[in-house]
């Protein structure tokens, strides 16, 4: 079973000789490239508005994958030179990946990474490596005078019929004149020898001894440290500030007021957090100083309202309600939460006459270096943007808030500037994750989910895309979903898989008092209104009910569900995002009087899975992400200002608190799809059905710590 | 200014900087030591851990009087080349994600091991608890600290 073939190879992929030798191979998988475009002749000038990607191949057969792809520690920059390595069929010990090439032209092609790179990456970046290992084949053959059909490759070396071999290297120049090949076969997925094999991080190295990788580690040559003073609420302003404390102290170079922050530059972090602190501002009010409190009516009251917008609408859900022999009502509450990517926000910028030069952690260098040159009223071309490796992202670095601040300070000051956030600045500058409330009604009628209405609440804008056609989408035939939002002023962003990160809490928390309510076993239920989706033709509906079903059944076997353990409380929770189906089973156990987890077996299915050590580390990290959030995740203000500036009044989830974890992935011939993301929406629910199994009580509302008496069990009350 | 000088990585050093500059700073700006790391500032996520006289502490949180004349080591100085039990359980287990926590996870793990060889389970938990990692590598971690107690038998 060959893949299909969906790109014209000759539109994408180019080829030159390098001037220091070798084969140098551009390729694009967006766009085609234009005729007129080629490849350099110099490394040192690789071109990413033209390429997406340049593989290299030396006169020692040494190869190395130039990508400016952002790694956030999801591991694409592993499993991506992982698909060309395939396709080329060389060994995996010879690549080599390099990223964050100084001074690229620009960066129109570049992907943020995250969850649908891989998605993006297959086929293309396998084509490109089959097509290489084509030319080097075509080009070995002609100096031997043999029919190329003859030849074939391993890790490398390229063998004719009568046993002679060619080395990659020893056919790269011959190779770079040759026509780019058309109609070159993808190998059989039962062929992959790399794929599917366990990769390390190729910046492991670096990692365990400490190199410099991060933006907080980039340094130049007479670099200067900013700190920024913020409006300390959203919704205030500058009015006035006195900085005579600041100045004298010893290491301060300047302060610089920009909008309605200012600016403290010192030779060092720390001076610049220590004098920044020492500034005397004045602040007042510009717009409504919102709190908690306020959030928790404005949106009680969208959702009592009648200010929806309808996303999908099946049937009719008002007249299956009316019918019904019983409609079951519950509204799900989530707060606002800040990434807190263990890196703090930063980046550095120079401002010169010739360019902007920018170094630092971004997801979205195209649109923050466009940003920036309009904003600093420059021609995009004189922006340098470098992208160095990043302290986690989780969405928070596809915001360029702080890349911004970095060139205008630099813009003003002239100097080569970073800005560094602080923990409470990163905390309390955020660009949050929106307060969202759910309330969801079903209809039952003769032992039947009838209606279904879904009605999302949330602080400045709602779900989007397919979200709506999401399970149960297409498995109740009166199915209807409404949102409605309220603007606010404190900034709100995308938040490690946004708007499921919840919704899946409140669907599968509510399908556990479906089935309870039907008195059907709760994985029956699932299974039983997935057969329904079967066969659907709705093109909105992308979850498979087949794959689904396979998910749901493997977790439910392979953690014993049902069990009857002394002691074991189990919960379910099936989920689909970002192509990926997964289903997770939480079980348990009482301790000392209150539930605690103590495992979860998480069955996925992301099709092939291209790394499966990295792989493996994605789930995990998003389930316990997903617990940890769930329990302990809380972020409120009071007149604008954040409740909590920094870990000690922030709880993030820490190694005594982890379950032990059982991951199953699915055996698949299909396309690889998301996996930074999928795992972590279903474990909340997970968790709150098991504790609901265990102590009799239902979670509604995160995080689960703050409800304590729904957390005790008295023994009486113990279930089961 | 004042001048201090420690021990650092087995090498005499001395820098000139404010006396309330935190170690943690005088290593990543004045010393070009960036592997230890900044997280919180104030001692609650272990990303700044390095040892002092062999201990793990946290190196946001120590004035250059408290280490004048110690000894002190970073996740540089943990070995040469990377060869250390901790760092060759790291790579081996896989454990990083993002990566930034895990100087400071590896310096714990270091130190902690030396004070018990065989730790169980429960005992491994409670010395890492103090460590976040956000990206939730704490499966891994806890393997790597397994897997290097038995490499320094
Ligand atoms: S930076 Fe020192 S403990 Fe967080
Ligand atoms: S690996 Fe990212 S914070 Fe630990």
């Amino acid at each position: 079973m060959s893949s299909s073939i969906r790109f014209n190879r000759r539109a994408f992929i180019r080829t030159s000789t390098l001037a220091s030798g070798g084969l140098l191979i551009g390729f694009n998988f967006f766009t085609a490239c234009k005729d007129s475009v080629k490849p350099p002749i110099d490394i040192s000038k690789l071109n990413f508005n033209d390429f997406n990607a340049f593989i290299k191949i030396a006169d020692n057969g040494m190869v190395t994958l130039f990508s400016p792809n952002p790694e956030i520690g999801q591991g694409v920059k592993t499993s991506m030179p992982m698909l060309i390595a395939e396709e080329l069929d060389v060994a995996w010990e010879n690549v080599f990946v390099q990223q964050g090439l100084l001074d690229t032209d620009n960066f129109k092609n570049q992907f943020a990474g995250g969850s649908n790179s891989i998605r993006l990456a297959w086929e293309p970046f396998r084509q490109t490596g089959a097509t290489a290992r084509q030319m080097l084949i075509n080009a070995a053959a002609a100096k031997w005078g043999v029919d190329a059909s003859e030849c074939t490759t391993n890790e490398g070396i390229i063998t004719n019929a009568k046993g002679e071999t060619l080395g990659y290297g020893d056919v790269v120049k011959e190779a770079a004149l040759l026509e780019v090949p058309d109609n070159v076969a993808l190998k059989d997925v039962a062929d992959f020898k790399i794929i599917g094999t366990d990769a390390r991080n190729v910046d492991i190295d670096k990692i365990i001894t400490g190199k410099p990788l991060f933006g907080l580690d980039f340094k130049v040559e007479g670099m200067v440290f900013a700190s920024v003073l913020r409006p300390p609420a959203f919704g205030q302003k500058l009015d006035s500030f006195d900085a005579d404390e600041t100045k004298a102290i010893v290491g301060v170079i300047d302060v610089i007021q920009f909008d309605d922050k200012i600016a403290v530059i010192a030779k060092d972090t720390w001076t610049a957090m220590k004098a920044k602190k020492l500034l005397k501002a004045v602040w007042k009010a510009d717009t409504n100083l919102e709190s908690t409190e306020d959030h928790d009516k404005l949106l009680v009251d969208l959702l009592d309202g009648n200010s929806f917008k309808t996303l999908r609408k099946d049937g009719d859900v008002d007249k299956a309600f009316a019918v019904a022999d019983t409609v079951l009502e519950r509204t799900y509450e989530s707060p606002f939460l800040p990434h807190n990517c263990m890196e703090p926000m930063n980046f550095f910028a120079h401002v010169t006459a010739e360019k902007i030069h920018l170094v630092g952690p971004i997801q979205t260098p195209e649109g923050t270096a466009k940003g920036i040159a309009a904003k600093l009223e420059r021609p995009f071309e004189e922006v340098k943007l470098e992208m160095t490796r990043m302290g986690g992202g989780f969405g928070r670095r596809l915001y360029g808030d702080f890349a911004m601040e970095a060139a205008q300070i630099a813009n003003l000051s002239k100097l080569p500037v970073k800005v560094v956030f602080s923990r409470e600045d990163d905390m309390t500058d955020g660009i949050y994750r929106p307060a969202i409330k759910y309330r969801i009604k079903a209809a039952i009628k003769e032992g039947q989910i009838t209606g279904y209405q879904l009605k999302e609440a949330a602080i400045n804008s709602n779900m989007y895309g397919l979200i709506p056609n999401f399970f149960p989408a297409g498995a109740i035939e009166n199915y209807q979903v409404d949102v409605a939002n309220y603007s606010s002023n404190i900034t709100t962003g995308a938040w490690r898989a946004p708007y499921t990160n919840f919704l899946a809490f409140a669907e599968q928390s509510f399908f556990d008092e479906l089935a309870e309510t039907l008195e059907v076993d709760k994985v029956q239920l699932r299974l039983d209104l997935l057969e329904k989706v079967k066969g659907s033709t709705d093109e909105r509906i992308q979850y498979s009910p087949e794959r689904m079903q396979a998910v749901i059944k493997k977790a439910a076997s392979e953690a014993d569900w049902g069990k009857k353990e002394a002691n074991t409380y189990q919960g379910f929770a099936a989920y689909y995002c970002h192509n990926t189906h997964v289903a997770e089973v939480a079980d348990v156990q009482i301790e000392n009087g209150m539930p605690v987890i103590k495992k979860v077996t998480c069955v996925v299915d992301c099709g092939i899975v291209v790394n499966p050590l990295g792989a493996m580390n994605q789930i995990e990290g998003g389930i316990i992400d997903g617990i940890g959030h769930a329990m302990y995740g809380d972020f409120s203000f009071t007149d604008g200002k954040p409740n909590a500036q920094n870990f000690d009044r922030y709880r993030l989830i820490r190694m005594k608190e982890i379950p032990k974890i059982e991951v199953h992935l699915m055996k698949s011939d299909a396309a690889p799809t998301g996996l930074g993301e999928p795992t972590l929406p279903p474990a909340g629910a997970a968790l709150a059905n098991a504790f609901k199994a265990a102590t009799g009580k239902r979670l509604t509302n995160q995080p689960f710590s703050k409800f304590p008496e729904l957390l005790k069990v008295i023994p009486q009350e113990i279930i089961g | 200014m004042p001048t201090y000088t420690l021990n650092l990585n087995g090498t005499s050093t001395t820098v000139e900087v404010s006396e309330d500059t935190p170690l943690l700073w005088v290593l990543r700006d004045h010393l070009n030591l960036v592997g230890t790391k900044y997280g919180c500032g104030i001692a609650q996520c272990g990303s700044c851990t390095v040892h002092l006289e062999g201990n793990a502490v946290r190196s946001c949180s120590l004035t250059m009087g408290q280490v004048e004349g110690k000894n002190i080591t970073t996740i540089e100085g943990l070995s040469e080349d990377g060869s250390h039990p901790v760092q060759e359980a790291w790579k081996e287990v896989d454990v990083p994600q993002c990566g930034y926590c895990q100087s400071g996870q590896m310096m714990t793990a270091a130190a902690f091991l030396k004070t018990n060889a065989a730790p169980t389970d429960d005992e491994i938990k409670n010395a890492m608890h103090g460590n976040i990692c956000r990206c939730a590598a704490y499966t891994r971690i806890h393997q790597a600290v397994a897997v290097a107690a038995k490499k320094m038998v």
